[in-house]
């Protein structure tokens, strides 16, 4: 039977590739766009969870940069080292293992592959578990019974209480579980490019192995890099609630762990300043927008 | 004879990238790549270990890597415990287990329809959305926790079974990695298809989803590892002892870090957090090769 009217014509044509959208756009609305949306909205407010949000205009924001001691003593510059390191640090291991396993044949490649990619699939709260029987205060602890065997200290050391090692510490653990789906993208985009190119380049004169990543390799998967990059990125700043995680309190041990996530939790859901803490969720999004661009300039494919 | 067996092991078709056999220059590799995965492979034997340690290996000093009279006391210790709040433990992995079907299932429902229409359907808005969900891919959830709970509130969400299902399944990396997967799935199958006169939802259903199985293997490993391992909704988000899920018990014997209860919990939070790992890890070695097939499909253009 023909459609009639002109809106049961579009229906048949178009309105099923709505219909098929719905359900994601309905939840990709709800719970991604309102949510950043809101936090926008509120980092211009006074917001208490009780009273309604009053309009204070760029107070929040002033009140970062000039008042809040604790994050530009601590928490920004925390939360670039730990950034710095795990960002760009992760990224160029997990491109180096996937490069590496893709010089092996297929059976040792896939065992390889999957040791390096077990710890991602570990969650936080699982790993608490391991982290703090392995970095224990006393002396029953793995790390000091060991280096005290070795008598390379003499006094347990309290790890992850204490502020000068919970930072290594953080970035150690989170750079193991680290080698996760961009790692993954990573090297499927090494195994897919033609051999042939190789060949070419090895007649056109390029001899080392280093040349030929980074005129044949990198080139030629630009695509599974950015992917990978932000990947990265997003883990890296996914990944900020390790040190509250590892040290069991927030604020950690004088704030030597202290990251923008950390930040937002203390102010949203200890001191309930929902405006404030909106503020820094927007500079966080904003941090995590400039990397991705910033990769993306990278490795934009040429058209 | 001998040269033959020589050159299996220097032949030039063994070097290289993706190469068919063993090969002399793939030593340093090997050499590179032991310690890294002995490094990367410690944690996760510690946690199969101190699972199956009775408790004076668990405190013994020196400490002892390695078990060597394994037991499942920590087991069954586990699941005759009672959390403080008497809810047994079965009751916690109960839930896990079907929250994160339940999810599973969805999120390869809401994904898969979503990517067949930004993949194979034409409308005005297709190029838009899709680009606004390469943005969202940056997207960290851990950022707008505060104002996710502001809507999960209004939306009378709290302390609801679904309030660990749904804001989970609008996963901007599974729509991509579905979409990519689904453009290599070429149009004239789905033309021909029409040209029978079939339906849109006999397309997808008979044509599109049998076609994009590696795809659909990899979201579901996705969706798997983050409801799972999801202890912080059911700490945000839920009150009622009763619906939250293993993954919060567990992280609720972890955070006992003084006193009797660290002493007691060590064992039994060791069993718990291996029957965290074990699923995934299954779980990934049973879809590995399917992952890997959807991941060459990844590029972000």
């Amino acid at each position: 039977m023909p459609p009639k009217t002109s809106f049961q014509k579009w229906l048949r044509r178009k309105g099923s590739a709505y219909g098929f959208l719905s359900m994601y756009a309905l939840l990709f609305f709800v719970f991604i766009v309102v949510p950043v949306l809101a936090a926008f909205l509120l980092s211009f407010t006074f917001f208490d969870t009780i009273q309604f949000p009053r309009f204070i205009g760029l107070h929040n924001y002033i009140a970062l940069i000039t008042q809040d001691d604790t994050f530009m003593r601590y928490v920004l510059p925390n939360t670039i080292q730990f950034a710095v390191i795990v960002g760009p640090g992760g990224y160029a291991l997990a491109f180096l293992l996937a490069w590496v396993l893709a010089q092996l044949p297929r059976i040792p490649r896939t065992l390889f592959a999957l040791i390096l990619y077990s710890p991602s699939m570990t969650s936080g709260v699982a790993m608490a578990v391991v982290w703090k029987t392995l970095f224990s205060g006393d002396q029953i602890g793995y790390l000091n019974s060991f280096l005290m065997n070795l008598g390379i200290v003499q006094e347990p050391i309290q790890w992850l209480q204490s502020p000068d090692y919970l930072m290594t510490i953080m970035i150690v653990v989170t750079l193991w579980s680290s080698m996760g789906i961009g790692f993954l993208a990573m090297l499927a985009g090494i195994l897919e490019i033609n051999p042939e190119l190789y060949e070419a380049a090895a007649l056109d004169g390029v001899s080392s192995r280093w040349q030929e990543i980074f005129y044949i390799t990198i080139p030629s998967m630009k695509p599974q890099m950015l992917f990978g990059a932000v990947m990265a990125i997003v883990g890296t700043f996914q990944a900020g609630a390790i040190g509250v995680t590892l040290s069991g309190s927030n604020p950690t041990p004088q704030y030597a762990g202290q990251l923008i996530v950390n930040h937002i939790e203390d102010y949203g859901f200890l001191r309930y300043e929902m405006g404030y803490a909106a503020a820094v969720s927007v500079v966080l999004l904003l941090m995590v927008l400039f990397f991705t661009r910033l990769s993306n300039h990278l490795f934009a494919s040429e058209e | 004879m001998r040269r033959n067996w020589f050159r299996r092991f220097t032949g030039v078709r063994n070097r290289g990238i993706n190469p068919q056999g063993f090969h002399v220059s793939q030593l340093k590799f090997y050499l590179l790549l032991l310690p890294l995965a002995v490094f990367m492979l410690l944690p996760i034997v510690f946690i199969f270990s101190s699972a199956f340690k009775p408790p004076d290996e668990l405190y013994a000093y020196p400490p002892r890597f390695f078990v060597v009279n394994p037991t499942f006391k920590n087991f069954t210790d586990l699941f005759s415990k009672m959390s403080s709040s008497g809810v047994p433990v079965s009751r916690y992995l109960f839930n896990s287990v079907v929250i994160t079907l339940v999810a599973v299932a969805a999120s390869i429902l809401v994904s898969s329809t979503a990517a067949y229409a930004l993949s194979k359907k034409r409308f005005k808005l297709k190029q838009t959305l899709f680009a606004v969900n390469t943005v969202a891919l940056m997207f960290v959830p851990i950022a707008v926790t505060i104002p996710r709970f502001l809507v999960i509130e209004r939306l009378n969400l709290l302390d609801t079974f679904w309030v660990h299902i749904l804001p989970g399944l609008a996963m901007p990396v599974g729509l991509f990695l579905l979409k990519q997967f689904m453009d290599s799935i070429p149009n004239e199958v789905i033309e021909a298809a029409q040209i029978d006169g079939a339906s849109d939802v006999q397309i997808y259903w008979r044509i599109i989803l049998p076609m994009i199985r590696p795809a659909i293997a990899t979201i579901a490993i996705l969706t798997f590892q983050a409801a799972w391992n999801n202890a912080e909704t059911s700490a945000l988000y839920v009150n009622t002892e009763s619906l939250k899920t293993f993954a919060f018990y567990l992280s609720t014997l972890t955070t006992a870090t003084t006193g009797a209860n660290a002493v007691a919990g060590q064992g039994i939070a060791a069993a718990a957090a291996l029957i965290m790992f074990l699923p995934n890890l299954i779980i990934f070695i049973l879809l590995q090769s399917q992952v890997m097939s959807t991941m060459s499909h990844s590029g972000l253009k």
